[in-house]
C-alpha cells in the first residue's frame, strides 16, 4: 500500500514539473512579443490563457487524483 | 454525514463523491438491513456506492440532473427577462452585464470561427453560460447543501454537475454529434475523404488514414468532455480536503478557512477559464468541420 503514495508523489511532481516548463516557455513568449508589438498585447493575452488552461489541466487532474490515492485509496 | 455512525476522513470524503443515484436494484440483491429484493428488482435510491454499483445501467444520478437542469433553466429565464426588458435609454447594471457576456461571445466567435453559420453563436453562448453556471457550484461551500438536504432525509448530494463524467461527457457527446452533422452536411462525400485520403493521398494507405484520422476524430470529444471533468473534480477534491482539515481542531479553523478563500478565489479563473476553453474548443471542432479542402 505504501507503493500509492509514491505513485501519488510522482504523478504529481512529473506533472507539475512539465506544465511548469511549458507555462514558463509561454509566458516568456507572451512577454517578448508583447514587447515586440504592444498594440497585439490584448489579442495575445487571450491565447496565452486559452493554451495556459489547456496545459494547466494536466497537472491539475494529475494532483485530483493523486490526491484521490492518498485519502481514498490509502486512507 | 447522514449514517452518522462512523466519521472517518476518507469515509468523509467518499460521502462527498457520492451522487443521488435512482435507479433498479436487480432481484436477489441484498440490501443492508438484511432485505432481499424481490424478483421484479425494485426501482429506489441507492444507499451507497455498492447499491449504485449493483444498480449497473438502470441508473440516473437525480442531483446531477436537478443541478444541470435548474441550471439552464436560470440560464434561459435570466437572459430571456434581460431581452426583453433592454433599451437604449437606460441600461442598468444586469443588462449591461448581459451585454458584455453577449458581445463578448460574439466576438470571440467572429475571431475564430469563419463559416456561415447562424446556430453556433447561440450555441457557443449556451455552452460558456451553462457551463459556467454548472462550475460556479464549486464556489458554494462543500457542506451547505449536502447538509441540509440531509437533515430533510436526502442521504448523498453532490451539487457541481461539472464534477460527474456523465454530464461533461454528455456535453461532449452533444458537440461531437453536432460535428458530424455539420461535417456531413457542408462537405458531403469530402467527409469520407478527408478520413480516408489525409494525410497519404493514395488508395493504398486508405486503411491508415483512417486509423490515424478516426482517432484523431474520436479523441476531440473525449479530451473535451474529460478536461472540464477532471479540472472540476480535482477543484472540488482540494475543497473538500480543506474542509477536512476543519475537523483538526479549534486552532487549525483560521489556517482552514484561510486556505478555503484562497483556494475558491484562485477557483474563480479556474472555472471561467475551463468554461471558456469548452467554448472557444466546441468552435474551433465546428468550425473545421465547415472547412472544405
Amino acid at each position: 500500500m505504501e507503493l500509492v503514495y509514491i505513485a501519488a508523489a510522482i504523478m504529481t511532481g512529473l506533472g507539475g514539473l512539465g506544465a511548469a516548463i511549458g507555462v514558463g516557455m509561454l509566458g516568456g513568449k507572451l512577454l517578448e512579443s508583447s514587447a515586440r508589438q504592444p498594440e497585439l498585447g490584448p489579442k495575445l493575452q487571450v491565447s496565452f490563457f486559452l493554451a495556459a488552461g489547456l496545459v494547466d489541466a494536466i497537472p491539475i487532474i494529475g494532483v485530483g487524483i493523486s490526491m484521490y490515492l492518498i485519502f481514498v485509496v490509502a486512507g | 454525514m447522514a449514517s452518522g455512525s462512523e466519521q472517518t476522513v476518507s469515509g468523509y470524503i467518499v460521502h462527498h463523491l457520492t451522487n443521488l443515484t435512482y435507479g433498479k436494484l436487480p432481484a436477489g440483491f441484498e440490501r443492508g438491513h438484511g432485505d432481499i429484493v424481490g424478483p421484479q428488482g425494485e426501482w429506489t435510491l441507492a444507499h451507497g456506492a455498492d447499491e449504485a454499483a449493483a444498480m449497473g445501467f438502470n441508473a440516473i444520478h437525480v442531483d446531477s440532473m436537478f443541478w444541470s437542469l435548474s441550471l439552464g433553466l436560470i440560464f434561459c429565464w435570466l437572459f430571456r427577462k434581460v431581452a426583453k426588458q433592454a433599451s437604449a435609454e437606460t441600461p442598468s447594471g444586469l443588462v449591461n452585464f448581459i451585454e458584455m457576456v453577449v458581445e463578448f461571445v460574439d466576438g470571440t466567435v467572429r475571431d475564430t470561427f469563419h463559416g456561415r453559420n447562424p446556430v453556433i453563436a447561440p450555441l457557443a453562448l449556451t455552452i460558456f453560460v451553462w457551463v459556467f453556471l454548472m462550475n460556479f457550484m464549486d464556489l458554494v461551500p462543500v457542506d451547505v447543501i449536502p447538509s441540509a438536504l440531509a437533515l430533510l432525509g436526502v442521504p448523498y448530494q453532490k451539487v457541481v454537475p461539472s464534477t460527474d463524467p456523465n454530464i461533461t461527457m454528455g456535453l461532449a457527446i452533444g458537440v461531437f454529434v453536432l460535428m458530424v452533422y455539420y461535417s456531413i452536411k457542408v462537405k458531403g462525400f469530402g467527409f469520407v475523404r478527408e478520413l480516408t485520403l489525409v494525410p497519404f493521398n493514395h488508395p493504398a494507405f486508405i486503411p491508415l488514414n483512417f486509423t490515424i484520422e478516426f482517432v484523431g476524430f474520436l479523441a476531440k470529444p473525449f479530451s473535451l468532455g474529460l478536461r472540464l471533468f477532471g479540472n472540476m473534480y480535482a477543484g472540488e477534491m482540494v475543497f473538500i480536503l480543506i474542509a477536512v482539515v476543519f475537523g483538526a481542531g479549534v486552532m487549525w479553523m483560521l489556517p482552514a478557512a484561510l486556505l478555503q478563500i484562497g483556494w475558491a478565489i484562485f477557483h474563480i479563473l479556474v472555472i471561467t477559464l475551463q468554461a471558456f476553453i469548452f467554448m472557444v474548443l466546441t468552435i474551433v471542432y465546428l468550425s473545421m468541420a465547415h472547412e472544405d479542402h
